[in-house]
């Protein structure tokens, strides 16, 4: 009897305690720091490899990077990325349009990985809340940007060894002229 | 006429006081709430989103007054009055300070015992009306958790009746004039305040709405005014207990005399609402079978002991 009385009030301590306990440690929260970021008055950390909005680049001499070889587009996995390859009289390739529908982007990153010129990258801009669909999809010229971006001093045509107009095939910046397969010299 | 005229003032003075007090609490909460979750709670809406309810009371007059068509049309509609018409009538017969307050029954405690006892009709008409499985659900715990506190909060108070002699509230807080009655029926402030947050049916009891298990429990399918009248009489339910607390056990209006009695009242109300508040957000709730078991095995015990007691040493 005694031992039962005993046990009884034991877990009507525990009980008490347990939930005291609990007060306690709410009620000490009155005064810590709220972890509220308040975001449109006060903008978030963004972490430096965030991938938001999609931006088409231009190499230093201001030429679009971009040379429509569609890779972006086939690494797509929601297919947001249309675009028409075009070729002007210098024989450079350009995208005759290009067009990302945003309403479909998951932002993954993958056309970034696969474009060849740095061409297309992704930004920390996140903000693209439109109140029409169609105002999503962003043709050419929304997508380019005045700058390089990324990688401000990469060329693609500098560095590739094909031959444009104006510079002929090893006249690039780390290129050797081409060996002459026919001269059987060392 | 001239006391007609001040019991008048009186009587419209306190209803606004309710149903704007118990408006703004649910702001108070959300905040309160906000802070202990390290947030802020709403925060927008006016000074420190204080005018918060005046959003929400717009949102929710705005909304379609919608009964469902295969709800008992009549009940669906009386059931949220009810809830709201119990809360305040109770409310009438507590006295806040000298002067002030609605009515001064000299059987006010039974009178504020049975007005919350009809309380549990509106959560089981706005159930049974909904025609709905969750609000049955509801409305089932409702009636269980009823009659599990109801039988200890009536008796948790007779010790307060046996050491004032009274069953008028004015005469019980001037009966403690010489000591609240929290010191020696402490047992019995426990198993009150306990059954005063069952009878708000809030978090830890909050069975009959149980967010989580029942979509929104008893009034899953009320929207709009409805709906507020249901949160608005909860929320003067919280309001009524703490000033019940105050009343039997803090003394009422008693206080040191540089402040005047309506403040002493006041403040002992609001930290009870405070407190509750904190409950709220620390709280787990248990199952349906341990609220039951826990009213029945301990608390109901401990009121008849606490009785006992307190009828024992008062022969003596």
């Amino acid at each position: 009897m005694l031992q039962r009385v005993l046990h009884i009030s034991y877990l009507i301590w525990d009980y008490l305690y347990s939930n005291l306990l609990t007060l306690w440690t709410v009620a000490s929260h009155t005064f810590s720091k709220a972890d509220t970021v308040e975001y449109p008055d006060q903008m978030p950390y963004l972490a430096p490899r965030f991938r938001g909005r999609i931006v088409l680049t231009r190499d230093p001499s201001g030429e679009e990077r971009c040379v429509a070889c569609n890779l972006c587009a086939s690494a797509c996995p929601t297919d947001c990325i249309a675009l028409q390859k075009t070729e002007d009289e210098t024989g450079r390739w350009s995208a005759e349009y290009f067009r990302i529908n945003f309403s479909r982007c998951v932002f993954c990153g993958l056309c970034e990985e696969a474009c060849p010129t740095y061409a297309i990258q992704l930004t920390q801009d996140f903000e693209l809340a439109e109140y029409q669909r169609q105002n999503l999809v962003y043709e050419k010229h929304h997508l380019l940007i005045d700058g390089p971006g990324k990688h401000p001093d990469y060329s693609f045509y500098e560095l590739s060894g094909k031959a444009v107009s104006g510079r002929a095939k090893g006249a690039g910046k780390l290129e050797a002229p081409p060996v002459d397969v026919k001269s059987l010299l060392p | 006429m001239h006391t007609a005229l001040i019991q008048l003032i009186n009587v419209v003075a306190i209803l606004l006081f309710v149903v704007f007090g118990a408006a703004l609490l649910t702001w108070v909460e959300r905040r309160l709430l906000g802070i202990w979750q390290d947030r802020y709670g709403p925060n927008r809406v006016g000074p420190l989103g204080s005018l918060q309810i005046v959003a929400d009371m717009i949102k929710l007059l705005m909304k379609q007054d919608w009964v469902p068509p295969f709800a008992d049309r009549l009940v669906f509609i009386v059931a949220p009055a009810i809830a709201m018409f119990v809360v305040v009538a109770a409310f009438a017969v507590i006295p806040m300070a000298p002067g002030i307050g609605v009515i001064d029954l000299n059987i006010g405690l039974l009178f504020f015992l049975a007005m919350t006892s009809l309380g549990v009709y509106a959560v089981m008409f706005g159930a049974y009306a909904s025609d709905n499985k969750y609000a049955l659900l509801g409305g089932l715990r409702a009636a269980a958790q009823m009659v599990s506190y109801e039988v200890f909060m009536g008796l948790s108070l007779m010790g307060v009746v046996m050491l004032a002699g009274s069953f008028n509230l004015r005469e019980l807080v001037l009966a403690q004039a010489d000591g609240w009655f929290i010191v020696p029926q402490f047992v019995g402030f426990m198993i009150f305040f306990v059954a005063g947050i069952a009878e708000s049916h809030r978090t830890p009891f909050d069975l009959p709405e149980a967010e989580h298990e029942l979509t929104a429990g008893f009034h899953t399918e009320y929207s709009g005014m409805k709906f507020a009248m249901f949160f608005l009489g909860e929320y003067v339910s919280v309001l009524m207990t703490a000033a019940m607390i105050t009343v039997l056990f803090l003394g009422g209006w008693l206080g040191p005399a540089w402040l005047p009695p309506l403040f002493w009242f006041l403040l002992k109300t609001t930290l009870l609402v405070l407190s509750m508040i904190l409950i709220r957000g620390a709280l787990p709730r248990p199952r349906y079978d341990q609220l039951m078991a826990f009213g029945w095995k301990v608390m109901l015990p401990l009121a008849l002991i606490n009785l006992l007691a307190t009828g024992a040493l008062k022969l003596m």
